[in-house]
């Protein structure tokens, strides 16, 4: 039996992850740990969270898991960031004063502007609700039809150095890549588990990804 | 490519059933919780709000099943108000299931906990719901006014609800369920200049409530009100409009929504 393992450093709802993935993962073990072992153990590793990026770092040097989110991506296994898992794979953020990242991928994390706006109207932050993902090919996005909504809720985005290493844009005020992605990795702004129909056929994509590109 | 409004259909919990009070007095069984989630998901309910009116503390688990059972089955985004006074509450709820706790009265009479709750869990999660009424005009401006209520909207506070909304913005509320108590039950439509009045003087999403008796009401909470999302129930619960229905009326009015 095939396992995935959702990263616990007390960075958010790790439940409804689990929930959503055990909905649609068929037999696949799936386990919450913040356990170094059982997370190098795992077939698949989820690196989710929500909140500041201060104390998401913090908290993953902290518990020594910093090393092993680095571990698991070289290591070839499939890696899906979520929400703040995603920023946290760039190499720096600008909240909270400037905090460094993991660098898994190269680029930075940028707060979006208050003078956002769509045609003279305002646009508030955080970007919350659901919105249209433009997706770049790649075996994550297999039947979910182009364009489809996901649900978000941030405020501050990715700026990849590669263009290369973006699968998928969102518009809000402008362009913004909301998907990264480089061999095993696979990272989302959004919440795949708040997603409804497009959000569990990601996940279902991901329990079975072997973590080639293509 | 835009960012889509939101249809929320509102579920007052009481011991485990949906009911809906008409102004709070004229309460009607709508059913179970988790049944009629799974319908608003199915019709595609962009988020599913609980409101948890149950009166005593040792019924608040009944609750806390109803979220877990919901949140195991119906994967998008769920709010849950209702009694929330200490981050104990917050924390529960989450381990549930729920994205996003609203508190009420509890900022009203210690504001702190916003601050306390958001530095905690985070502003995404954390809903200011603010019951407004209106009052008496400015007496130098002659614009109107509204006041925060609590208590079912029988206490008035004193508190101009605008500057409350900005308030609980800068102590970290991610965004802003708003209520009109004049409005709410009489299915006469939102109360949008109130609407309109928070939504521009605060940065984070606001979500309209109160009101609703029909899909142009749910339009004019957008288009004239200003709200980033629309919250209904009772036309939803004893099936007058499909949540499909609604969304389908709001993009033929020129909204943006998820279909």
């Amino acid at each position: 039996m095939s396992s995935i393992a959702i990263i616990d450093y007390e960075m958010g709802n790790l439940h409804s992850i689990a929930k959503a993935v055990e909905h649609v993962a068929g037999e696949t073990r799936v386990l919450v740990t913040s356990v170094p072992e059982k997370i190098l153990a795992a077939d698949r590793v989820i690196f989710p969270g929500v909140g500041g990026i201060g104390h998401c770092m913090e908290s993953l040097l902290r518990r020594g898991l910093d090393p092993v989110i680095r571990e698991v991506a070289a290591s070839g296994k499939p890696l899906l960031g979520i929400c703040l898992g995603m920023q946290a794979m760039l190499e720096r953020s600008e909240e909270n004063g400037g905090i460094d990242c993991l660098g898994l991928i190269k680029g930075e994390v940028r707060r979006f502007s208050d003078s956002l706006n769509d045609n003279g109207v305002k646009l508030k932050v955080p970007h919350m609700g659901w919105n249209q993902v433009h997706q770049q090919t790649h075996p994550l996005w297999q039947d979910i039809d182009q364009d489809s909504r996901f649900y978000f809720v941030h405020s501050y985005y990715a700026i990849p150095a590669e263009s290369a290493d973006c699968a998928g844009v969102a518009d809000y005020g402008g362009e913004f890549c909301c998907t990264l992605a480089r061999e095993n990795l696979f990272a989302v702004q959004f919440h795949p588990e708040k997603s409804q129909h497009a959000g569990l056929t990601l996940l279902r994509n991901f329990s079975r990804w072997d973590g080639r590109d293509s | 490519m835009a960012l889509a409004k939101r249809i929320i259909p509102c579920l007052d919990v009481d011991n485990g059933r949906v009911v809906k009070g008409v102004q709070f007095v004229d309460i009607r069984d709508a059913g179970d919780p988790v049944e009629i989630a799974r319908r608003y998901d199915q019709e595609g309910a962009d988020e599913i709000t609980f409101l948890d009116i149950t009166a005593s503390h040792e019924q608040r688990d009944t609750m806390v099943h109803v979220v877990e059972k919901v949140a195991g089955e119906v994967f998008i985004p769920l709010t849950v108000g209702g009694g929330i006074r200490e981050t104990a509450d917050i924390r529960r709820m989450l381990n549930a299931g729920a994205d996003k706790i609203a508190i009420n009265t509890a900022a009203v009479f210690n504001p702190d906990f916003v601050r306390q709750a958001a530095d905690q869990f985070g502003s995404q999660c954390i809903v200011v719901a603010i019951d407004a009424k209106r009052v008496e005009d400015d007496a130098q401006t002659g614009e109107p006014r509204w006041e925060i209520f609590t208590h079912g909207g029988r206490k008035p506070t004193g508190i101009n609800a605008v500057e409350w909304a900005s308030r609980m913005v800068s102590y970290g509320a991610g965004e802003i369920l708003l209520t009109s108590m004049d409005r709410d039950g009489t299915r006469n439509g939102f109360d949008l200049a109130l609407t309109h009045a928070v939504s521009d003087a605060v940065d984070v999403p606001v979500i309209a409530s109160g009101g609703v008796g029909n899909l142009d009401h749910l339009a004019e909470g957008v288009l004239q009100g200003h709200a980033d999302a629309v919250l209904a129930a009772s036309i939803f619960h004893f099936g007058e409009y499909t949540i499909t229905e609604a969304k389908q009326y709001m993009v033929r009015r020129g909204i943006e929504m998820r279909l």
